[in-house]
């Protein structure tokens, strides 16, 4: 008979659960699930040695363990720090973690860009989320912020050091998914950037685009999607394809809208981390409803706008106008689509850098 | 006369050199220690001493040292932390130009209690000239035996090395040098592990101070039970202190750990006061890093007794009227002093020193920086004060190394102790702005006819 494991019980917010020895209070957390889950801006299971580092996962132990009941000094890092047997942690009940995390985003915040109606990032933004429930609406600092250049690291990624939030995670990725780093943190202190040596390009590697997955803010985008749809708009659907590439799961989200693909994806958890890593072919080169096989809407369950108005169970509207006219279409006097001057299929978006204007359109000039 | 146990030989012409040093008593507790003792009964007679980490936490050293781990077939390492970077901490670097084999030989035992065959000293980079001094000992300790296979006939073998930081603050952090001398970024590591459980190369390693292992050797000359007899209660032995601001002698100290503040600012033994018959205004007593304490509080403990050069007078009373013993920098100002402008001095020095690794202390003390530097060139608001409160209370305790708690603390005291000193800049920002003395090159640019 196989021997019982000892599961170490532990009370988080006055919530009693048992889990393994080893396991961390944040895995714990999430173990319960619901809002006693403290958030993480750099841990991310998948990686080895991640977290730790942002301070958003901030939590009180107010009882270490049923042989050493003393609380814990200071707030610790949930993300990296195991549970004993009997321990008792505060997370949304300790006043003392609410005030710290509040903390913590201001600091976030002050050099963060807070961009959002422009982010490519938006709506499916880990900061976003996190300022939105541990923020407050203004700010007290006062000085300028840093400001970084624009960086085309490879033909298909781009980066945008301001919003970087330097949570170490695409340095994790790049380590533990690549054969060879070429990316890390220059500098230090709030000078800290992310750079590659050189300017040199990401592409030497066929997984290097889990680096825009991992990454909780719009600091690392995709240059073949970016600027050509809002997140919300889009409808995820899960798909699959055999990729040749053994390391690589093949099972993607792919954001369509119509039959375009927009962008491809690793699937993602409830909290935002990835369930498998896929390879670069499947994620830049596979834009093609042929190219896979579909297996149906995806259920968004993050608390985010993505979930906004659509995918599984929802439930349309019938036509009013069609509904009280008997069934007859109403008769248009214009079509605004066919008479717009910005609607032109001739300008190509993913040429545009940066989001587009209406001085992009050639026709329109002047007309402002 | 105080007592010195390690600065005894310190006069004595040529001591850097083995054949002097050997002449004058020089490796007879490394003697005594590999052909007369096991590494346990070491270990035990540090303990008995009672010596706490002369780095700046005061962990008791012998208990450290028991906490290491020994699996079988895993090297076990000693680093020696001479990454001495705290501003107003010069106290090791004293002993290492003047006194380099007597950190040797202390290497040397203490290698042989925790059972390590390689030893490493960590360097500060900016101490360019002591690396060569160090190495020129070891070369000097290998050829006569001490160091090398077999010390001695003991079975025992040794080497160390020397290594050289690229300069930063952070490697004085345990982890952070561990990480340095792997060859990495010197960032702190997330504890636990525990470096004594994984440490250097994920093997059990040991991080002392260099005065830490210095000690050793009176320890195991004198033995354990007389080295605590010096001292006050869990203050035992003798302590190094690097003194310096505004006294008449400025430099390093060995103290008994049994006299009082008052005595060693003002005894001609020691500092010999203040220049210019000034009044002392506040001192920070244990490095840059711990809170600065008026004048009052410095020389009375809370209880209104006198207040003692040990760790627990010093602590005594918590951060309200206490302050630490820290690594030994004993930074005195004069009544002349600004302590906006000293507060901004230290505010600057760990903004550019933290390594960013963790958002409070990367964005915070920058940010306390900005708003010090603004109250300090009169460009502050009252509010100004609050906000710059607030930002040190949200960095410390929550950064991954004490490196926030240091940045944070000086402000917290100074703001708690001077606060009307914060008020008089927002409140006469035109004198503030004329006071450009010392700093010109750090402030913003101001009006040729505002300069004095």
């Amino acid at each position: 008979m196989a021997e019982e494991k000892k599961l170490f019980k532990v009370k988080i917010d006055n919530i009693t659960v048992e889990v393994e020895p080893g396991t961390t209070i944040l895995n714990a957390a999430r173990n319960i699930g619901g809002e006693v889950v403290p958030p993480a801006m750099c841990y991310y299971s998948k990686l080895q040695g991640s977290g730790g580092k942002c301070r958003t996962c901030l939590v009180k132990v107010t009882k270490g363990s049923e042989a050493d009941p003393r609380p814990m000094p200071k707030l610790v890092a949930s993300c990296r720090t195991t549970v004993m047997d009997g321990m008792e942690v505060a997370n949304i009940t300790s006043p003392e973690v609410l005030e710290a995390r509040k903390g913590v985003v201001e600091f976030l915040l002050i050099n963060h860009p807070l961009d959002c109606p422009v982010c490519d990032q938006a709506g499916e933004c880990d900061l976003q989320d996190l300022s939105y429930e541990h923020g407050v609406s203004g700010t007290r600092y006062e000085f300028k912020r840093r400001t970084f250049e624009k960086e085309d690291i490879g033909e298909n990624i781009k980066l945008h050091m301001t919003r970087c939030i330097l949570c170490y995670r695409c340095v994790f990725t790049a380590d533990q998914l690549t054969e060879k780093r070429q990316h890390g943190i220059l500098k230090r202190g709030d000078a800290s950037e992310i750079s590659t040596y050189m300017r040199a390009s990401l592409d030497h590697t066929n997984f290097i685009g889990n680096v825009i997955d991992v990454c909780p803010v719009g600091a690392l985008t995709d240059r073949t999607a970016r600027f050509k749809n809002r997140v919300w708009f889009l409808k995820p659907v899960d798909a699959h394809r055999e990729c040749s590439d053994p390391k690589c799961c093949g099972k993607t989200v792919l954001w369509m809208r119509g039959d375009e693909i927009f962008r491809v994806t690793a699937r993602k958890d409830k909290y935002g981390e990835v369930e498998g890593f896929i390879c670069d072919t499947c994620r830049f080169e596979k834009k093609e409803v042929k190219d896979w096989i579909v297996e149906g809407p995806r259920k968004i369950s993050r608390h985010s706008v993505i979930t906004a108005g659509h995918y599984v169970g929802v439930h349309k509207p019938q036509e009013t106008v069609a509904k009280v006219m008997d069934g007859r279409q109403p008769k248009l006097l214009m079509d605004i689509h066919s008479v717009s001057e910005v609607n032109m299929p001739q300008v190509d978006l993913s040429q545009i850098d940066g989001p587009a204007h209406s001085t992009d359109f050639p026709k329109n000039k002047g007309v402002q | 006369m105080g007592r010195k146990l390690l600065l005894d030989k310190a006069h004595i012409e040529g001591i850097r050199y083995y054949d002097v040093y050997r002449k004058n008593g020089g490796y007879a507790a490394a003697e005594k220690a590999l052909k007369s003792m096991s590494p346990d009964q070491v270990t035990e007679e540090v303990k008995k001493s009672g010596m706490r980490g002369r780095g700046g936490a005061g962990f008791p050293t012998g208990l450290k040292w028991s906490f290491l781990a020994k699996p079988e077939g895993v090297p076990r390492y000693l680093v020696c932390n001479a990454d001495e970077s705290e501003p107003g901490t010069f106290k090791d670097r004293y002993l290492m130009e003047f006194l380099p084999h007597l950190l040797i030989e202390g290497l040397l035992i203490s290698s042989f209690a925790l059972g390590a065959n390689t030893t490493y000293i960590y360097i500060r980079g900016e101490y360019a000239w002591i690396p060569d001094i160090l190495e020129e000992a070891i070369a000097e300790a290998h050829k006569n035996g001490w160091l090398g296979k077999n010390i001695q006939g003991s079975g025992f073998d040794l080497n160390i090395y020397v290594q050289r930081g690229a300069g930063a603050y952070i490697c004085g952090e345990e982890t952070a040098l561990i990480e340095s001398l792997e060859g990495k970024r010197g960032t702190p590591r997330i504890k636990p592990p525990f470096p004594a459980v994984k440490g250097l190369y994920q093997c059990p390693t040991v991080v002392n101070n260099v005065e830490t292992l210095a000690a050793i050797v009176p320890i195991i000359n004198i033995g354990g039970d007389e080295y605590a007899k010096i001292g006050i209660g869990k203050s035992a032995g003798t302590k190094l202190i690097s003194a310096c601001g505004n006294l008449n002698k400025p430099g390093v100290y060995e103290i008994e750990m049994n006299i009082s503040v008052e005595e060693f600012i003002y005894s001609d033994e020691y500092c010999g006061g203040i220049p210019n018959g000034k009044r002392l205004k506040a001192c920070i007593p244990g490095g840059s890093s711990v809170p600065i304490v008026p004048a009052n509080l410095l020389l009375t403990t809370a209880k209104g007794e006198k207040r003692m050069m040990t760790y627990e007078s010093l602590n005594d009373g918590g951060f309200a009227t206490g302050t630490m013993m820290g690594s030994g920098g004993f930074i005195v100002l004069d009544e002349d002093q600004c302590v906006v402008r000293h507060t901004l001095s230290l505010a600057r020095f760990y903004h550019h020193e933290s390594c960013g690794q963790c958002s409070p202390c990367r964005e915070g003390t920058g940010w306390m920086e900005k708003v010090l530097k603004n109250i300090e060139h009169g460009k502050g608001k009252m509010s100004d004060i609050d906000l710059l409160w607030d930002i040190q209370r949200k960095i410390e305790g929550n950064t991954i190394c004490p490196l926030g708690d240091a940045a944070a603390w000086p402000v917290a005291a100074a703001i708690r102790h001077f606060r009307d000193e914060f008020e008089w800049h927002v409140l006469h920002p035109d004198e503030a702005q004329r006071r450009n003395f010392g700093l010109a090159h750090y402030a913003d640019p101001l009006p040729v006819a505002a300069a004095v």
